[in-house]
């Protein structure tokens, strides 16, 4: 308790929720590697927030000692202002939806849903009456008696997800959620899963390494890499503004570029092409690329480092641009974001 | 013959025969055999070839037979049992609680080591044991836990069981260690963030997924347990009966249609119990 009293910030201590979760200076050791270095974050409340970086950042490891599937070497976990970082995990007020579902395969939808229930005594008509109302949340009333086996990928996450659910968790922790479907069921889960985020008025922490998942999913993004929490915020804020080469990168859609007064990421649909000399910088076509909606145009500045610029179609073929082509690069000042590292 | 290359039913019935031609010639055909000499008459001196059922009806008027047939199924039931418990907590050890799939292998090829000396030899192993004068009994009365050695030792269904277990535990931790390691640990972990503790997710999760493992080395066990004689005759020191002794023991006497009577009889009684066992579990996931 203290402890977080603490660490609120003092322009934010009005009105503290009660259902925060915050990690402090968290840490995972496996032997000598570090999988977790002493992060700390608090999650907003009823917000959904996405966990991303690339594989062996260690987001996993981030979202397994929050559900209490790992122990945490160092630091702890505060949820609605209790530690619970050494809970077992139904007690945390957590509840996980696994990255292949983990359905238990010789179950009935129906008693895969009241599990958990069933594992606390509650009686049989009872915790169907119950897995029932979970089931009709989902969609999924039609489908009770099935096994999982007899049931799409799609239906097998919404099965997860009602599982999860039932537990009544203050957060729900998603482990990759999407990556076992394909890429147009992905798109519409994705929908769903934000929708009922919004229904439910709970904290959904989601595990990706997919930006565009991320961008589309959530309000707050943590970037992490390496073991560390690179940037975090606001997907937009994140997004529009990296403050590290790295975020710049895996985010996509920017340019990394070394001016004399250190490195900037620029946003490539923040780039136009104009005449040699008007442009901040000059330099030669290289490729051009038609994507339908704009044009991709490469060219390649001082110093051998290489320009993406994003051009909606119509005005790239008011003039068009062609290899070998001498241009000059213009953005504002304020599309210009210096980076820390 | 490129014609009866390219005939697609032809090549197709090419290709099965060499199984089926194995099967007919080494089991349906023996078992032919046995069924028509069980038929026969015989007498002390001669086995002439009929179509009676003086043996069968032989062996289900003699209450020796069902004596015997008892036995046969009270020591593959205790044999069942204490091969499954013992099964089950080698595989689930061996499955959840190493972690390392080196050491896995490691500590299951263990377990096979006593498997490179024959039954036999593995068998008469335990007499020098657990004889009167034996290790076991020496080493209870040094201790001085009891005054003169415990007779019921060896020579007795006790050794008997304990030959079986020995032999065949084994049978059973192969398969039910194989479906334990194909059951998604990430299972566990949803079952514990459900909130189950320790034997909810054994009772709920584990022994649920491993009933083929446990159905396929049940069989296993079984067959093996009820055709058995030699066991029966080392261990008991020729003191227990049962089917297959009952059989061995025609065969001795060149009785050969009553033993085969016997032996059809028997065939039928391990066919039906795994039958039955079947009705339980379906096993085709694990083939």
């Amino acid at each position: 308790m203290k402890l977080k009293a603490l660490l609120v910030p003092a322009t934010n201590g009005v009105s503290v929720s009660n259902q925060d979760l915050e990690l402090v200076s968290v840490t995972k050791r496996y032997g000598a590697t570090v999988a977790v270095d002493a992060i700390n974050y608090r999650f907003k409340s009823d917000s959904y927030t996405c966990l991303l970086g690339p594989s062996g950042c260690g987001k996993s490891s981030t979202l397994r000692m929050i559900a209490g599937h790992e122990s945490v070497s160092d630091g702890s976990i505060v949820l609605d202002g209790r530690d619970i970082s050494h809970l077992p995990p139904a007690q945390r007020g957590t509840a996980m939806m696994f990255q292949s579902y983990a359905l238990f395969p010789h179950l009935s939808v129906l008693d895969n849903v009241a599990f958990s229930l069933k594992m606390k005594g509650v009686e049989t008509a009872i915790r169907h009456a119950e897995a029932h109302e979970m089931l009709a949340l989902v969609d999924l009333t039609a489908l009770a008696d099935r096994l999982p086996d007899q049931l799409s990928g799609g239906q097998q996450q919404r099965v997860a997800l009602a599982r999860a659910l039932i537990t009544r968790p203050q957060v729900l922790l998603l482990d990759e959620p999407l990556s076992a479907l394909d890429p147009f069921l992905r798109i519409r889960m994705r929908g769903e899963l934000r929708k009922l985020q919004k229904e439910l008025g709970i904290s959904f922490i989601h595990v990706t390494h997919g930006q565009d998942e991320a961008l589309a999913l959530a309000d707050e993004i943590i970037v992490m890499n390496n073991a560390v929490i690179e940037q975090a915020g606001p997907a937009r804020d994140v997004f529009n503004a990296p403050q590290t080469q790295f975020v710049a990168q895996f985010m996509g859609g920017h340019n990394v570029v070394a001016l004399p007064d250190g490195y900037f990421a620029i946003r490539t649909d923040a780039v136009s092409v104009t005449d040699p000399i008007q442009g901040a910088v000059e330099g030669n076509v290289t490729a051009v690329e038609y994507q339908g909606t704009h044009v991709t145009l490469s060219a390649r500045i001082t110093g051998d480092q290489d320009v993406l610029a994003l051009i909606p179609d119509t005005t790239f073929f008011a003039n068009p641009h062609h290899p070998g082509d001498r241009i000059g690069l213009h953005w504002d000042a304020s599309d210009q974001h210096k980076l820390t590292a | 013959m490129n014609k009866l290359r390219t005939n697609p039913a032809i090549s197709s019935l090419l290709m099965v025969s060499p199984l089926a031609a194995v099967l007919l010639i080494f089991l349906v055909l023996p078992i032919v055999l046995i069924v028509i000499v069980s038929f026969w008459q015989a007498s002390e001196f001669s086995i002439i070839p009929a179509f009676e059922f003086d043996n069968y009806a032989f062996l289900f008027g003699s209450p020796v037979t069902y004596t015997v047939f008892f036995n046969t199924f009270k020591y593959a039931l205790i044999t069942w049992a204490c091969t499954l418990v013992i099964g089950f907590t080698v595989a689930y050890y061996l499955a959840f609680h190493i972690r390392t799939l080196t050491w896995q292998i490691a500590l299951f090829l263990l377990c096979t080591i006593p498997f490179w000396t024959s039954n036999i030899i593995r068998m008469i192993s335990w007499i020098p044991f657990l004889g009167r004068n034996g290790i076991a009994n020496s080493t209870l009365m040094s201790w001085g836990v009891i005054d003169e050695p415990i007779e019921w030792l060896l020579f007795s269904d006790f050794a008997v069981i304990l030959a079986f277990v020995h032999l065949y535990t084994l049978f059973m931790v192969v398969p039910i260690f194989n479906t334990m390691m194909r059951i998604d640990k990430s299972l566990i972990e949803a079952a514990r963030d459900a909130g189950a503790n320790g034997a909810q997710i054994l009772w709920n999760v584990i022994i649920p997924l491993t009933k083929p493992g446990i159905m396929i080395g049940t069989i296993f066990v079984v067959t093996l347990v009820m055709g058995d004689f030699i066991t029966v005759r080392f261990m008991s020191g020729s003191q227990s009966a049962n089917v297959g002794r009952l059989i061995s023991n025609d065969i001795a006497l060149l009785q050969y249609p009553s033993a085969s009577a016997t032996a059809i009889v028997l065939l039928l009684t391990v066919l039906i119990t795994i039958g039955i066992l079947l009705r339980f579990v379906d096993i085709r996931k694990e083939l």
